[in-house]
């Protein structure tokens, strides 16, 4: 498997993104904003929620970072005003609160995507460049190409080079968002929540096996790898 | 001082006393029986005064007739004869023979309000007349009782019906009203006893019964403030005489054991956060030490920093496992479960794991039966069956020749059960109880990864769904049984 690993910076092509995060830890908002930076972004920082909402309302971002407990103004009156505004800006939540219910209550307030604190950065870097991709509106597109790899999303099927490759309705899903987001680093909590629909972390990392499975359908017998594993991030589909 | 101690005492204790529903039930209740018994001897009274008034008069009647009929007998003379033969009975009625001035020739009566005679018929109301020999003014007797001469005694009322004989005579017969007052004046007597007996019942019945109570309360009390003082063990008096005290008191109870129960879950966890979370951050804490001492070059310190992350998110699973347990055992709530079909759920998680089972070179065996449906938190569930099921393939895998695992969903009357057998190692009937427990690895297992939470959070998950997580044999090898209530009406 890390014969095929590639680091970070490799993915650093694609267009930087401006980045608003509303964090009142300022330890932990610096440290976000240095690292998004180094991952190629413009990350701006706003410590309460009033200055957050304005900052937001005012500025044109891609992507917001809402921690739910802030001071003032509480992260998900944040979201629902700017819902409430006409705002589409794709937002992750931030939160201590973890358990399925404050999730969905997250999601309901107008939230995109959750991630519990504490966190890995390389988790959130990942969620918040496939969020920019996700308002981009790819969803409607039919067909997926990466390379000579092709995945039909109305008659269910995957081909390479030509060629049929049969896969389990799962390997299929699992496909599906890995090419969504080819180019983009997909982590392992990622393909569970959005394959399996599970929030859970499990004891063992299945997602792991689940993947090699499938790199073993679409690269087996073809020269070039498609499916990378980022070290200690998560999963890339990408065609050089 | 000390009888001065005992008044307040008695005081605070009567004041208490006062306060209790004990008190305000008796006064209520005398007030209420009060005002009906007040009410039956007004009504009474008022009837039996008009039958003795109809009596009088059919009396006076009567005697009027029989007076008019001497008269018509035997003229002037005779009347007088009978009247003064009458009027000395003892009792006698009323009777005066007056001349038309109104001068009195015979009769019993000494004198009597002026204008009685004036008007004949029944005399419209009672009048003040004095007896034959009985002296002093004519008057109400003053309220002060300021008239008493001697040789007076008061007026007394009476009721009559005048007549006119034929030869212009005023004939008045006519009853003293001592009577009815008399009546009046026992009932009266006989009201003010009644009331007070009463009252005085009520209040010993108050007294007693409040005493009581208060004393039972007291005890109670005393009991939650021994308890509120820290003595979780202590419980309250009850005393078997199966009343409402015995019956709060047994739920109270009750409550405390629960809370008892969750006191030393919340104990157990902090010593189990003291022990399980302190190790690895020891260990954290001295690899950054010894990493920042002894390091070499850059390797080291990326080994010791890499080393480090994998220990953090060790640590939050561990933390986020023993959140997600206090909060399961919290209770249940309806709002968290939807409803849904377990064998769905359980194909869904084997599916997930299939890979990995085949990959350890375990195989792993499903028997669903039809659909399973239950009120339940597809998420919880899944994560329960995939804590169970990871564990089967991990102790399995590389213990037996033909690793197996099998998990079976089926319907046993209300209740839906899965089981799910290794042919691992298995767990020794004397630690099953323990290994369900937070925190416990058994020592054989101290060598593989996990928090060693796995299973406590199943069943807490199975708890929280009100079903149960139970450890068998499946010889060889562990046998865990799940059962969740089955939904009802569906088959």
């Amino acid at each position: 498997m890390d014969m095929t690993a590639v680091q970070a910076p490799e993915i650093a092509y694609k267009a930087g993104m401006k980045i608003l995060v509303i964090e009142d830890d300022r330890e932990a908002a610096d440290y976000l904003q240095k690292a998004l930076t180094e991952a190629g972004h413009t990350a701006h920082v706003a410590a309460d929620g009033d200055t957050g909402f304005t900052l937001a309302d005012e500025g044109d971002y891609d992507v917001l970072v809402v921690d739910r407990m802030l001071p003032r103004r509480d992260g998900l009156s944040v979201i629902a005003g700017l819902r409430a505004r006409g705002s589409e800006t794709p937002v992750l939540i931030l939160s201590a609160l973890g358990e399925v219910d404050d999730r969905v209550t997250g999601l309901r307030a107008g939230g995109d995507d959750y991630l519990t604190k504490p966190y890995a950065f390389s988790e959130l870097l990942a969620r918040v460049e496939v969020l920019k991709r996700r308002s981009g509106g790819k969803d409607v597109e039919t067909m997926y190409r990466a390379g000579d790899l092709e995945l039909d999303r109305l008659s269910h099927t995957v081909r390479r080079a030509g060629r049929d490759i049969p896969l389990q309705p799962r390997e299929f899903k699992l496909l599906e968002y890995l090419m969504r987001h080819a180019g983009r680093v997909v982590t392992r909590t990622m393909l569970l929540e959005n394959v399996w629909d599970y929030h859970f972390d499990p004891q063992t990392n299945v997602i792991d096996v689940h993947v090699s499975r499938l790199r073993g359908k679409i690269e087996k017998g073809f020269d070039k790898p498609l499916l990378h594993t980022i070290r200690g991030a998560g999963y890339m589909l990408k065609a050089d | 001082m000390a009888v001065g101690a005992i008044l307040r005492g008695t005081g605070a204790r009567l004041a208490a006393l006062m306060k209790t529903t004990a008190a305000r039930l008796s006064a209520l209740y005398l007030l209420l029986f009060g005002v009906c018994a007040i009410g039956l001897v007004v009504y009474m009274t008022s009837v039996s005064v008009r039958i003795l008034a109809a009596q009088t008069q059919e009396t006076i009647n009567e005697e009027s007739m029989s007076l008019v009929r001497a008269y018509e007998r035997g003229g002037l003379p005779f009347l007088v004869r009978v009247v003064e033969q009458r009027a000395r009975q003892p009792g006698a009625n009323l009777y005066l023979i007056a001349d038309p001035n109104g001068r009195i020739l015979s009769g019993n009566v000494e004198n009597l309000e002026p204008g009685v005679l004036d008007t004949l018929g029944w005399t419209p109301r009672p009048f003040l007349y004095k007896r034959y020999g009985e002296r002093g003014p004519l008057q109400a007797p003053a309220e002060d009782g300021s008239t008493t001469a001697a040789d007076t005694t008061p007026p007394h009322a009476a009721m009559a019906l005048v007549l006119r004989l034929p030869n212009q005579l005023i004939l008045l017969v006519g009853r003293d009203l001592g009577e009815p007052e008399r009546f009046r004046r026992v009932v009266q007597r006989a009201l003010i006893l009644a009331l007070g007996t009463m009252g005085l019942g009520a209040f010993l019945i108050w007294y007693f019964v409040g005493r009581t109570a208060l004393r039972r309360i007291d005890s109670v009390s005393e009991a939650s403030r021994r308890i509120m003082g820290g003595d979780l063990s202590g419980r309250l008096p009850v005393t078997g005489a199966s009343d409402e005290f015995d019956r709060l008191s047994e739920n109270l109870n009750a409550m405390l054991a629960r809370i008892a129960v969750l006191n030393e879950g919340l104990k157990q966890v902090s010593d189990n956060i003291a022990h399980d979370l302190k190790t690895p951050l020891t260990r954290l804490r001295s690899r950054a030490e010894t990493t920042l001492s002894s390091a070499r070059d850059e390797g080291d310190y990326r080994a010791a920093l890499e080393a480090t992350i994998a220990e953090s998110d060790q640590l939050i699973r561990t933390f986020n496992a023993i959140l997600m347990i206090s909060r399961l055992e919290a209770g249940y709530s309806a709002e968290q479960t939807e409803t849904l079909d377990l064998a769905a759920v359980v194909a869904d998680v084997v599916e997930l794991y299939e890979p990995l089972a085949e990959d350890h070179g375990v195989a792993l065996e499903t028997r669903i039966d039809g659909r399973l449906v239950v009120n339940g938190n597809r998420e919880l569930l899944a994560q329960a069956l995939s804590n169970v099921i990871d564990n089967a393939i991990k102790y399995c895998a590389g213990h037996a020749e033909t690793p197996l695992v099998r998990v079976t969903a089926t319907r046993a009357g209300g209740n839906v059960q899965i089981e799910i057998s290794d042919n691992g190692p298995g767990i020794e009937p004397a630690d099953r109880a323990r290994a369900t427990e937070r925190f416990v690895r058994l020592e054989k297992s101290r060598s593989q990864p996990g928090s060693g939470l796995g299973l406590s959070l199943a069943k807490a998950v199975l708890g929280f769904h009100r079903g149960s997580l139970e450890l068998g044999d499946a010889e060889p090898g562990l046998k865990v049984i799940m059962t969740i209530p089955a939904r009802q009406g569906t088959a």
